[in-house]
């Protein structure tokens, strides 16, 4: 089997992914349903401004979605994670952001884990922007965190 | 009038990076090799700290450091006891809303608008909090032009302070600030002017304006970071209590807690000033004067209309200011978010500022939270502004994401 990783050498491909997620992002909608946990990220910068809601039930993420105002990366880095996490358990959803962190940093990383995320491979070369790959993953990490220190 | 290409030559920064075309000024300015030499010869041939030795290189520092106050009320036409150094433009705005704001009581109304930056709202808004004083906007048009004939209706008996811009920071209207000062003292309130972007771009003159406290930063007009400047009615500055105490500001103290603060500007300037940016900031007000002020503003509008004269031609953007006379050009590229557009241009070597400009109530003049800014001085040209314009018609989405691919 091909490594996923060369797949997304293919430029054009890649364009079409971010643009397709950033003009019509999925699960761009938020509820009004008691049982999500909400997280709203407009103190991390001053650009970006995005609300992610979690519904996670019996150690496995239900449903996620979000929404604001915000660039490129953020909001297609954002819509992407919410297909890759969703249905996942917990300990899998971890370690998926887990890995998908490292590629952001430009570490070694599992890239099967990441399947459409692996579009982000290259943002670390634009340092200053790194905050918008990492935004909404952050916003569902501290969401996880606190569901656990909770109990 | 100057020759451009000789003043590129006195900029190490335009000399070393001869491809970077810096729209950013509205941000910080460059320096030019006096304001650096002036620097490091106060490390090199005289460090000290000031007020304090009677050796010869303190009393160096100390001559170098007032000078500065001479320069500078030479700039802006006043006495040299009326200018005080602080850290910032910001710090200035911060101490003069605490100093009016201890005869500030609930009721009384403060009047800014929507244009202005964060160090001159929030101060305000502190007030607002802790003593129950009104902030009220004065009327602007969509370019954030004051309404000068709607201006008298602002004031009634509460209003205590007006506090403005003189050039805004996003749009780049310029205030008719005479005007201002007349119609607030007919009502007994104190004009305010944050001169930020006004600084080393038009020539200012506080006599004739009757402003009663103004002030700027060192670091937008060609100086050295870490120096704002103060200037205020002297009266005022001796009725004003310091925010920050310490060394260097009081004249004596005793145990049982009597404090007998030394006289303005000194009472200002608590602890070791920034003593190497008080001396380049006079090097650069030389600088800038040697040029000349109303050169450099003609320069600067001949710029501006050649500028927007080329960007209205494409159709791919939005301006939000067209009809300012100098200044920065506010705009977005249609249906790209303004920070990937600031990051594009970066990838072409060139350097712009995006996002909302520490202007965040100014949404709800222009109607957008987030623009990009090219802000030019007198060091630009029209090579860079041909330059510009072209890459700006090539950005598109497509463009702005394959940056990141
Ligand atoms: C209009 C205006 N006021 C105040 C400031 C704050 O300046 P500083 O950061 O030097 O305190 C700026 C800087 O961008 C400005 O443009």
């Amino acid at each position: 089997m091909a490594n996923i990783k060369e797949l997304f050498n293919d430029q054009a491909l890649m364009r079409e992914l971010l643009l397709d997620h950033y003009q019509y992002p999925h699960n761009h909608e938020l509820v009004q349903d008691g049982t999500y946990l909400s997280k709203h990220m407009a103190s991390a910068s001053c650009i970006d401004d995005i609300t992610v809601q979690a519904d996670i039930e019996d150690g496995t993420i239900r449903d996620l979605r979000f929404d604001g105002v915000a660039c490129t990366i953020s909001t297609a880095s954002t819509s992407i994670m919410t297909e890759l996490l969703k249905g996942k358990t917990v300990e899998e959803a971890k370690r998926i952001i887990g890995e998908y962190m490292k590629m952001i940093n430009n570490e070694e990383y599992d890239s099967e884990a990441l399947e459409e995320a692996n579009v982000f491979q290259n943002v670390y070369k634009q340092a200053n922007r790194i905050k918008c790959a990492t935004i909404g993953w952050d916003a569902v990490k501290e969401i996880i965190e606190e569901k656990e220190n909770n109990g | 009038m100057f020759d451009v290409n000789s003043v590129r030559r006195d900029f190490p920064m335009i000399v070393n990076n001869p491809d970077l075309i810096y729209f950013d000024n509205g941000a910080t300015t460059y320096k030019p090799q006096a304001v650096i030499d002036a620097i490091t010869s106060f490390y090199h041939d005289y460090t000290s700290n000031i007020e304090r030795g009677e050796y010869p290189t303190a009393i160096m520092a100390d001559k170098a450091y007032m000078n500065t106050r001479k320069v500078i009320a030479r700039m802006i036409n006043c006495q040299d006891r009326q200018i005080c150094f602080m850290g910032n433009i910001t710090a200035c705005l911060n101490q003069i809303a605490y100093g009016l704001g201890r005869d500030l009581h609930e009721g009384d109304t403060v009047l800014i608008s929507y244009a202005e930056h964060a160090s001159n709202v929030l101060p305000w808004f502190r007030l607002k909090r802790d003593k129950g004083i009104n902030i009220r906007y004065v009327p602007l048009d969509m370019q954030g032009n004051l309404k000068l004939d709607e201006l008298e209706e602002c004031f009634d008996d509460s209003v205590k302070v007006i506090s403005l811009a003189y050039v805004t920071n996003v749009l780049g209207s310029h205030q008719p600030i005479r005007e201002v000062c007349k119609i607030a003292h007919r009502h007994d309130a104190l004009v305010v002017v944050d001169a930020a972007q006004a600084i080393g771009h038009i020539k200012i003159d506080v006599e004739d304006l009757d402003v009663d406290l103004l002030c700027f930063s060192s670091h937008k007009m060609c100086g050295p970071d870490g120096v704002g400047v103060l200037y205020g009615k002297y009266d005022l500055l001796q009725q004003m209590e310091p925010i920050l105490l310490g060394g260097g500001m009081n004249a004596r103290f005793e145990a049982d807690g009597t404090i007998i603060l030394k006289d303005a500007p000194e009472r200002f300037e608590a602890g070791t000033p920034d003593i190497e940016g008080v001396i380049g900031l006079a090097a650069a007000a030389e600088y800038l004067m040697n040029i000349g002020l109303d050169d450099i503003h003609e320069y600067e509008k001949e710029l501006r209309s050649y500028f927007i004269d080329k960007m209205k031609k494409l159709d791919n953007v939005e301006i939000y200011n067209p009809d300012i006379e100098a200044g920065p050009v506010a705009f977005n590229v249609k249906g790209i978010f303004a920070q990937d557009v600031a990051t594009y241009l970066s990838t072409k070597n060139i350097a712009v500022r995006s996002g909302n400009h520490c202007a965040k109530i100014l949404h709800n003049l222009i109607g957008v939270d987030q623009s990009v800014r090219a802000s030019l001085y007198f060091y630009n040209t029209k090579e860079e502004i041909d330059r510009f314009v072209d890459e700006i018609s090539k950005t598109t989405l497509e463009a702005t994401i394959d940056v990141f691919l």
